[in-house]
């Protein structure tokens, strides 16, 4: 039986090693320049980088949720129900040009161009913990400075009770607003002294870089210490206000999601426990903590008030 | 017609076939969980997966009746047992990852949620009953409790799918779509049993009638 011998290779047909290495380099470059071209500018513009000074006072020690996880999994009904949806759907949000006009019980009403909004104090980077109210959470390292730097610039009048925000009405932008899912625009709202609380963070980036619109491109609100939902997106308006506002959730469900909604192991959702939660990425529930950890700083906002009665 | 009735060999393809079919969505979720593809939150979207499994086989395993009545189709019914136990396999894993993984065998954890998650207090006891059901699906336990039993306590099949349909409605947050379509659905299949089973009760009063010859 004849045995099969491999015709040698000369030496001279051998691709050396810098040039074989380089083929693959090629490559890759080629499979990422092709990628690139598919995406819209904003995903691979240097400009999308936001800096930001780390604020010690306001990070949390806890492992930070992966960065594919806090743009992929989000709870932004104006792209779909699904988790998946806003990272699918956002694409056509368009984040510039931006205004955010701020009006009410102030004396300095005025309309801001994202722009300039952005230059009123210095970016900072903080480390929150975001609390579902479906009982899941992150740790988030956001991009922004403080909602009282705005405040204090329009000077709230003596009947400024609230603050409203409004995000973006437009079905052509937000797929999600095709449905009546909820009623449109979304609205949240705080009381003042929640607003000005130095914890509440105007937002503007994420990840050392811009807002993905999926996490509420280009500007919303972070309130750690309640509930994901209060947290407004994509906000267009800020209004003062000496009435409760009436949010969005408050009109879906009036029994299940009240005005407050601070994180609060011991008073339950209508429908589920509030008690624990999953921390992205863990297999095992972990307890949810009073404030969502934020007790020190937010508590005394609360003194006096009955939390089971004021949901 | 060649559809309403086929012969052995066909059939013995065609459990195949379903067979094979019925375990791609746990296919999926395999290969989803190989290939980083089950998300930011594997547990819930297993949870959910095996949960909507459960129910559409069970709608699926109550189609046949009313298949047969509507288009006369006699095979589906020798589907309908595997069918039904598919149901039930989705079902434990569903029921798994709540036991295991959401609540780590925490029995009194369990017992507080059966009492004040009204979602769960109807999840928990459709899954239960569907035990029964699967226990007596042997034909040796059909010959056992005799045709007219086992007719009657497969019924609560029924009872198994309203349980799974409003746990759905109620554990969802504010989107209603997939609970309506599962409710509407249902409505249909339990609508289509009530319809025969009054022109049923009609036909044989109706023979009575005759019988007696007095209108």
């Amino acid at each position: 039986m004849p045995v099969y011998k491999p015709t040698p290779i000369p030496a001279s047909e051998i691709t050396p090693r810098p040039l074989f290495n380089d083929r693959r380099r090629f490559m890759q470059i080629a499979a990422g320049a092709s990628l690139a071209a598919l995406l819209p500018p904003s995903v691979w513009a240097a400009d999308n980088k936001l800096a930001g000074v780390k604020n010690p006072a306001y990070t949390v020690p806890e492992e930070l949720t992966p960065y594919k996880d806090v743009t992929s999994y989000n709870n932004f009904y104006e792209f779909g129900t699904g988790k998946d949806d806003p990272a699918k759907n956002a694409g056509g949000l368009k984040t510039r040009p931006w205004t955010v006009t701020v009006e009410g019980e102030v004396k300095k009403p005025q309309v801001f161009d994202l722009d300039t909004l952005m230059k009123m104090a210095a970016i900072e980077e903080r480390i929150y913990r975001l609390r579902c109210v479906e009982a899941w959470s992150m740790v988030v390292p956001w991009l922004g400075f403080s909602l009282a730097e705005l405040i204090k610039q329009v000077q709230p009048t003596g009947k400024a009770k609230f603050v409203e925000f409004i995000s973006l009405n437009d079905a052509s932008q937000m797929p999600g607003q095709q449905t009546s899912v909820l009623a449109w625009p979304y609205r949240e709202g705080l009381r003042i002294d929640e607003a000005m609380h130095p914890l509440t963070l105007l937002t503007f980036g994420l990840y050392g870089e811009l807002l993905p619109n999926q996490n509420g491109a280009p500007v919303r609100v972070v309130v750690p210490w309640k509930y994901g939902f209060k947290s407004a997106k994509s906000i267009v308006g800020i209004r003062f206000t000496e009435q409760q506002p009436v949010t969005s959730w408050m009109l879906a469900g009036p029994s299940e999601y009240g005005f407050y909604s601070n994180v609060n192991p011991t008073v339950d959702h209508a429908r589920w426990s509030q008690a624990k939660e999953r921390r992205i990425g863990e297999f095992f529930r972990r307890k949810t903590l009073m404030f969502n950890g934020y007790e020190q700083e937010v508590a005394a906002l609360y003194t006096g008030m009955d939390l089971k009665a004021n949901f | 017609m060649a559809l309403k009735n086929l012969n052995n060999q066909t059939l013995t393809w065609l459990k195949r076939g379903v067979f094979l079919l019925a375990l791609v969505p746990l296919g999926n979720l395999a290969v989803a969980g190989f290939t980083d593809g089950l998300g930011a939150n594997p547990i819930e979207k297993i949870t959910r997966s095996t949960g909507y499994w459960t129910l559409t086989l069970l709608m699926i395993t109550l189609a046949i009746t009313p298949l047969r009545r509507l288009a006369g189709w006699q095979w589906p019914v020798r589907l309908r047992r595997m069918l039904g136990l598919f149901a039930f396999f989705y079902g434990c894993l569903h029921f798994s990852m709540y036991l295991v993984v959401d609540q780590f065998f925490d029995w009194e954890g369990i017992a507080k949620d059966i009492i004040k998650r009204p979602y769960i207090t109807v999840g928990f006891p459709s899954f239960v009953l569907m035990l029964p059901l699967a226990i007596t699906s042997s034909d040796g336990m059909i010959r056992r409790l005799g045709g007219k039993r086992w007719r009657q306590l497969h019924r609560s099949a029924y009872i198994c799918a309203i349980g799974g349909v409003v746990h759905y409605w109620w554990l969802v947050k504010k989107d209603l779509t997939n609970p309506i379509t599962f409710a509407a659905l249902l409505s249909v299949l339990l609508g289509l049993r009530l319809f025969y089973a009054a022109k049923d009760a009609l036909k044989r009063h109706g023979k009575a009638d005759t019988g007696a010859a007095s209108h």
